[in-house]
């Protein structure tokens, strides 16, 4: 570990420790241990069976769908899937909890292990090990604001099935938590496991966070629950790590606690302390057997892991020679990827790498920039792949330059048109031919005597204006390599 | 009535099915749709079922008929069936020298006993946790049969302690309860812990051969046994042999730890499953100004004294700091009582023993002390714990004028077994059916 991560305080130097615990919504259509839907957004109340409200008499049946989903993610995390592993009860009474205890897994859960390589600057990686990943389900919803002395109680998502991903407490830095979310968060989109959508809550992040110097013993610390957006992530522990180096550097100490984020006000609030902790009184679930599973099973399902992040941004680097940062921007997203490489694939570039690289340029740049500016996502782009791929080209083949496939492009975002169609229709073909540049440089030489006279008498700079007024007669589509070459031998030859 | 009469309709036309037309009690655990479930709880005094529970829609589509819920120990837990917030129960059993004064039929299941014994019903629904099927049915001179443990499903019967419960029927014979049983057990897949095994024909397999059969006496169970019972057992084990059975001399050491083993189970379990009882989405509520006074008014009000009193000691076994000293204890020696009775079943076919320490007793001779109340499990939970069928059978009467039964114990799955042998002993014990 870098000294650069420690940060410095009046007394001296101290150290940041940061552990996360990660609830991840599985995709499935049905509960965990229901066949209620999942789908988030329907009427309260309307997905819930017997099971889920907690009716007498009313059992649990573990849907396999969702143990496959942990299987998977627990490989794509390099854990190691138990083949034993045991549901227990969380007793605790809470009105969105309908049997009074949520069915988790305790001392045994159905993964141990694992660990994700986070990407910090550029070519710097950090590998964050994971302790462990169980299942469980989620609780129903509260809401307390639709009523002053009453309370409202969702079940449709109680019951839901959570995978909650445990890391050990190996992060120095707020940029290293909001960075292993992001990897996380990554990883569970490629796996299919989660949709990671931290704003509609199925992505739930809650953040242990002590202090202490260097080399001692791990301080108290405060676990600040049910962070919801990688930004308050941030947010959230630069505020708590100032506020525990405060009281820590008065000579205070810092009270175990559960401490809640308030984005509004940029600050964390302490919700209960310890002597108000719950005693969960965990024990095994009597309804449900072990969870046994085969090795057959887990094979199975390794079979149908996809090419995860760290894998196609090295392929990536490999096969296309982008740069470490291209690369970490195009593999984030799967679907980004999967466009970049139909993108790619659609080329008729003779040189692949170079004509790679440059739409990796563009689709960050251009692309990017015009979904970020409408708000759209990738699967919104208004122009099939091929289209790209036919803009870069129709540059790297000197159809047209860099600059004029800047406005074929705004021009493609706007109609969805075919950018050869575009560039013949506006007759932005670059022209290419040396003797109809050379026309026009002439004549340029010719009208401004006088600015040539200064250039040869030593003002070099001067370059730049002949350059620009060759385009400028011309509308920008001379090409600009010609252009030059003409332009240094008349002026210095 | 709706089923009384298609069933009408069926033994007329000739497509009776096998239960077609019999009256039976349903013990008021088993959820029934449309009709009012308390499990003896003022809890659930108002909670009527959306849906029907597996083991009494086997028993509907055979054709049986319900004539009514049977009354029981809230939420199973009792010996007496003084539990139940709707009143005790009282036996049509009395003893010879004291006609008047009125007995307790047994528990938990003791409304299902009575109405039984009382020739109300033809049969009735039972459950098991700790001996609720077995202990009435030797109060009130009936047979009483627990499956294995995930023979029938556990779905729609309300829960006292998950890995204990069982249900089962009460009969006036052995073959009643073969054809009930093998009715009620079903593969139920909304029950993680249903067995998978074929259904049963009970019935059409009973044979009173027991010639060879290996039956086992486990001293464990001799001691502290009252004159009555000592009787009765060596009289068992007279008929036995001479039908052909050979006697076996066994031990389980662990008997004795059976009690305290299960009495911290059970309340685990319960403490646990009754946590959904809280007034919010059904049964009652008591109103309170903050989430926790409700939850405070409506089970203190809802439940009765022994459930709160499990419900504490099962909290009590789960919390951190003791719970490695009783509940994982406690499993340990489950775990160990069960290799008991492997190590007895490598020897002996079935196991012998009484069903109960005594007779039944009078509601005004019930032990003001829980532990005593207790102590009338002690040769039934251990069946329980070790998730092994087991049968009381009438086999005769005490001084007193009072049904006192045997009981057979089996390896999981000799239910068959059991009941053959159950058959001999109802043979030989000529037991009139029930109460006079």
């Amino acid at each position: 570990m870098s000294d650069t991560n420690l940060i410095k305080g009046q007394t001296g130097l101290w150290e940041v420790v940061i552990g996360l615990e990660v609830h991840a919504q599985v995709i499935s259509k049905s509960k965990l241990f229901s066949g209620s839907s999942t789908e988030f957004g329907a009427e309260p109340n309307t997905q819930v069976s017997f099971v889920d409200a907690g009716m007498p008499g009313m059992l649990p049946v573990v849907n396999k769908v969702c143990i496959d989903q942990a299987i998977k993610t627990g490989l794509g995390i390099n854990g190691t899937v138990n083949l034993v592993s045991v549901f227990d009860r969380k007793n605790y009474f809470y009105a969105d909890l309908p049997t009074g205890y949520q069915i988790s897994q305790f001392t045994q859960p159905i993964v141990t292990g694992g660990y994700l390589d986070i990407d910090l600057e550029e070519n710097v990686t950090k590998r964050i090990n994971i302790t462990r990943l169980h299942v469980e389900q989620d609780a129903g919803k509260s809401i307390h604001d639709l009523h002053p002395n009453h309370s409202y109680i969702d079940l449709n998502r109680a019951g839901v099935a959570l995978m909650e991903i445990v890391s050990e407490p190996e992060m120095r830095t707020a940029a290293e938590a909001m960075s292993y979310v992001k990897k996380l968060r990554s990883i569970l989109r490629y796996l299919g496991t989660c949709d990671g959508n931290m704003e509609q809550g199925s992505m739930r992040v809650d953040v242990n966070v002590s202090l202490r110097r260097p080399g001692e013993e791990l301080g108290t610390r405060a676990e600040i629950k049910n962070v919801n957006s990688i930004r308050f992530l941030g947010q959230a522990l630069e505020y708590e790590i100032r506020r525990q180096l405060e009281i820590l550097e008065d000579g205070g100490v810092i009270v175990q606690e559960t401490r809640l984020f308030d984005p509004s006000k940029c600050e964390t609030r302490s919700m209960r302390g310890k002597e108000n902790a719950h005693d969960y009184r965990y024990f095994p679930d009597p309804d449900l057997r072990p969870l046994v599973l085969t090795a057959e099973r887990i094979e199975k399902i390794k079979a149908t892991l996809p090419e995860l992040p760290d894998a196609k941004k090295a392929r990536f680097i490999k096969e296309y020679g982008l740069t470490d940062y291209d690369a970490s921007v195009l593999v984030a997203e799967q679907e980004v990827a999967a466009y970049y490489e139909k993108v790619v694939g659609s080329l008729k570039s003779s040189d692949i790498r170079v004509a790679a690289k440059l739409t990796a340029n563009w689709l960050i740049s251009e692309v990017f920039g015009a979904l970020n500016r409408e708000s759209l996502t990738i699967e919104q782009v208004p122009f099939p792949p091929q289209h790209l791929a036919k803009l870069v080209d129709l540059i790297t083949d000197d159809t047209i330059s860099g600059k004029i496939a800047k406005d074929v492009f705004a021009k493609l975002w706007e109609t969805g048109e075919d950018p050869s169609q575009i560039v013949e229709k506006l007759g932005l073909q670059q022209i290419t031919d040396p003797a109809a540049i050379e026309a026009i440089i002439a004549q340029i030489l010719e009208k401004d005597a006088a600015k040539v006279e200064e250039y040869r008498s030593g003002k070099p700079q001067l370059f730049g204006y002949f350059v620009g007024q060759v385009m400028k007669i011309m509308q920008g589509k001379a090409n600009p390599g010609i252009v030059n070459k003409i332009l240094q031998e008349k002026l210095n030859g | 009535m709706r089923g009384a009469k298609e069933s009408d309709k069926r033994l007329n036309s000739g497509t009776a099915r096998s239960l077609e037309g019999l009256p039976l009690g349903i013990k008021d655990l088993f959820c029934t749709k449309g009709t009012r479930t308390t499990a003896g709880s003022k809890i659930l005094e108002n909670f009527v079922p959306p849906y029907e529970s597996t083991v009494t829609q086997n028993l509907f589509d055979a054709g049986a008929v319900m004539l009514g819920k049977t009354n029981m120990d809230e939420f199973a837990m009792g010996s007496a069936n003084l539990t139940s917030a709707y009143g005790p129960v009282l036996s049509p059993w009395r003893r010879t020298s004291d006609p008047s004064n009125p007995l307790v039929p047994g528990g938990s299941s003791g409304g299902s006993a009575a109405a039984v014994a009382g020739h109300l019903a033809l049969a009735a629904t039972a459950s098991d946790t700790g001996g609720s099927i077995r202990q009435p049915a030797a109060f009130t001179g009936l047979v009483g049969i627990k499956p294995t443990y995930g023979l029938c499903s556990r779905w729609g019967m309300i829960a006292f302690a998950s890995s204990l419960d069982q249900a089962g029927p009460l009969t006036h014979t052995v073959s009643d309860a073969a054809l009930m049983l093998e009715t009620m057990v079903s593969y139920d897949a909304k029950d993680a812990t249903s067995l998978n095994v074929e259904k049963p024909s009970y019935l059409a397999s009973l044979n009173e051969d027991v010639r060879g059969l290996k039956v086992g006496i486990a001293k464990e169970y001799l001691e502290g046994l009252s004159e009555d019972g000592l009787k009765l057992l060596q009289q068992g084990i007279e008929w036995l042999k001479a039908a052909g059975a050979v006697i076996v001399d066994v031990s389980l050491p662990t008997t004795a730890y059976a009690l305290p083993t299960y009495y911290i189970i059970a309340p685990a379990e319960a403490s646990s499953n009754l946590s959904r009882y809280d007034g919010l989405r059904f049964g009652r509520r008591v109103a309170g100004n903050s989430l926790d006074e409700m939850y405070e008014n409506t089970r203190r009000e809802g439940f009765g004294h022994e459930v709160k009193r499990r419900i504490m000691i099962g909290t009590y076994v789960l919390s951190a700091g003791y719970y490695d000293a009783y509940y994982i204890k406690a499993q340990k020696v489950r775990k160990l009582i069960a290799n008991d009775f492997d190590q007895a079943f490598s020897k002996v076919d079935v196991l012998l023993t009484p069903t109960t320490p005594t007779g039944a007793f009078a509601l005004n001779e019930t032990p003001s002390d829980p532990v005593t109340m207790y102590l009338n499990d002690i040769y039934t939970v251990t069946a329980n714990l070790a998730g092994m069928p087991a049968i009381s059978i009438p086999a005769g009467l005490s001084e007193q004028g009072l049904p006192l039964g045997l009981q057979l114990i089996g390896p999981k799955f000799s239910e068959q077994r059991l009941l053959n042998t159950a058959k001999v002993i109802e043979a030989a014990a000529g037991f009139s059916m029930g109460a006079k």
